[in-house]
């Protein structure tokens, strides 16, 4: 019975706080939305390094007769004994992954270059066999911290054509990601702002124009709790729906928006259901501290009781 | 009942003291006139025994129990015993008779039972059988302040405190309130009222206690308004 009375006193200050009521709702459910959109992102760009960090390579180049890189317009195409001692200076620097260095002849370098342009005709037709360099695919253990080092006492070494280090063309792609989380990020955080401020103002709204029936109960003596609670239960309620807006939303955004870019990332990085839900529950619970605790410091301030 | 040793209220940014070493004793089912010019302290006095402002000194007890030792979330419990009735008649407009009186009783969680008998009842009591669905709107401002009235006395309080009450209603018609003021002070309600209304006092010859700049000028048993000669 008491609780039907609670539930009454908020109905009816919903309703007279409709339009109040509707934005929070609305501010509420955008800045969820994008602070699980900025946590996918993290979540996919881990899942991408995570990926990544056990595949990139450092390709070693070597000289052909036509190379034009490092000392081989100088000294020509690289002879078996510098590959000999570019692989024992390789396997000396011990970052190298269990085997996971592999040597790629000419012959076989063609036909991987062939496969991967078969769709390119003019290409194919004016590359030449004897073009296409052979060269160490080299797999190290600690990627993003070796590669460099690696690359640099290998780069210059007789016979060497040119070190491309896999990783940073990640990089540039990493950044890409990394710079649409933090805006998105950025600006759910500006909203978070305005949704507490919001709180805020419709709770104080909502005391004022109760302000009849506030001064009454409290008169008659209803205790503190009961004068409160239909405000609290009123903030809350705004924060609920906003949070399923801001899952809905967020279910869109995984499905159609994040699948959609599946294709600009390597196989097996999608994220699962799971994930989402991760983030649907992180968004509740920010959601209910941000209402919660907004509702209760603001009528600590502005209901005397 | 309600007890007042020594107590002297100052508002802040004021000079003058509200109230200056008052003391008072009103025993249970008394009825008190509060009576002085604008200003004296009529309207501190009542605040100050609802708690709602706190003493700047001296000692108040409420129904034997001391208000200074009275915690914050024990002050509901000391008003539900309290009924207070004042000039503007303080009603929800949006409610009926009926609805305002159940109010009161709702709001410190009162079964749905128990308000569908005692409120018919209470409604009787101040006169106002068959009006129960009609709005403040529709109601004379006698009649408002008898939902007023039966709104304070619904929960049977132990106390009374009535400000003005006849403030905004004719002379006629005060005379109608009086009587349920009255009516409800034989049920053994300690009724307080402070007022200007020489007419009522002298004609009921009830305690009046006379306040002039915060202070106890007088204090009479079957007292009249103005100076008795």
């Amino acid at each position: 019975m008491r609780a039907q009375f609670v539930f009454h006193e908020v109905w009816i200050g919903l309703r007279r706080n409709l339009t109040m009521t509707i934005a929070l709702i609305v501010v509420v459910a955008i800045s969820l939305s994008l602070l699980g959109t900025g946590l996918l992102f993290v979540k996919q760009v881990d899942n991408t390094r995570t990926f990544w960090q056990s595949r990139v390579q450092l390709s070693v180049y070597l000289c052909t007769n036509s190379s034009l890189g490092g000392n081989c317009a100088k000294n020509g195409a690289v002879t078996p004994a510098e590959i000999a001692s570019i692989k024992s200076e390789l396997l000396a620097t011990h970052d190298i992954a269990p085997n996971g260095l592999q040597y790629v002849t000419q012959q076989e370098a063609w036909q991987q270059f062939k496969q991967e342009f078969a769709s390119n005709q003019p290409i194919l037709k004016y590359t030449q066999a004897s073009q296409i360099p052979s060269s160490f695919e080299v797999r190290l253990r600690n990627t993003e911290q070796d590669a460099g080092v690696v690359s640099a006492s290998i780069d210059g070494a007789p016979g060497v054509s040119q070190v491309v280090d896999d990783s940073s063309i990640l990089d540039k792609f990493y950044k890409l990601l990394d710079g649409a989380r933090n805006a998105v990020v950025v600006i759910a955080i500006f909203l978070l702002v305005a949704a507490i401020l919001l709180v805020a103002n419709t709770i104080r709204l909502s005391a004022f124009n109760r302000r009849r029936e506030t001064s009454i109960m409290r008169l008659v003596g209803a205790s503190n709790f009961y004068v409160q609670l239909p405000f609290l239960v009123e903030g809350m309620i705004a924060g609920l729906f906003g949070w399923l807006l801001a899952t809905g939303l967020l279910i869109l955004v995984k499905s159609l928006w994040l699948n959609g870019l599946q294709q600009y990332f390597p196989t097996g990085v999608e994220l699962s259901t799971a994930d989402l839900v991760e983030v649907i529950i992180v968004a509740m619970i920010t959601g209910l501290l941000i209402c919660g605790s907004t509702s209760f410091l603001t009528l600590r301030r502005y209901l005397r009781v | 009942m309600i007890h007042f040793d020594n107590v002297t209220k100052t508002y802040a940014n004021q000079g003058r003291p509200a109230l200056e070493n008052v003391n008072l004793d009103i025993e249970k089912g008394e009825f008190v006139f509060l009576v002085g010019p604008s200003g004296s302290g009529k309207s501190t006095f009542l605040r100050l025994v609802l708690k709602e402002e706190r003493p700047t000194s001296g000692r108040i007890h409420v129904a034997g129990k001391d208000l200074a030792r009275l915690t914050n979330w024990k002050v509901p419990h000391l008003r539900r015993r309290i009924g207070c009735v004042f000039q503007d008649f303080r009603l929800l407009p949006n409610k009926n008779v009926y609805q305002n009186i159940a109010f009161a009783l709702e709001v410190i969680g009162k079964p749905r039972r128990f308000i569908r008998k005692v409120v018919p009842e209470v409604i009787d009591l101040v006169g106002l059988e068959g009006k129960r669905d009609r709005m403040p709107d529709e109601l004379s401002g006698g009649e408002q302040q008898r939902v007023a009235m039966a709104r304070a006395f619904v929960n049977r309080p132990m106390i009374l405190l009535a400000d003005e009450p006849t403030g905004n209603i004719d002379p006629a018609t005060s005379i109608g309130i009086m009587k349920v003021l009255d009516r409800i002070n034989r049920t053994g309600t300690t009724v307080v009222m402070a007022t200007h209304d020489a007419a009522i006092v002298d004609s009921m010859r009830k305690r009046v206690i006379e306040l002039e700049y915060g202070k106890v000028v007088r204090d009479q048993s079957r007292g009249v308004y103005g100076q008795a000669y």
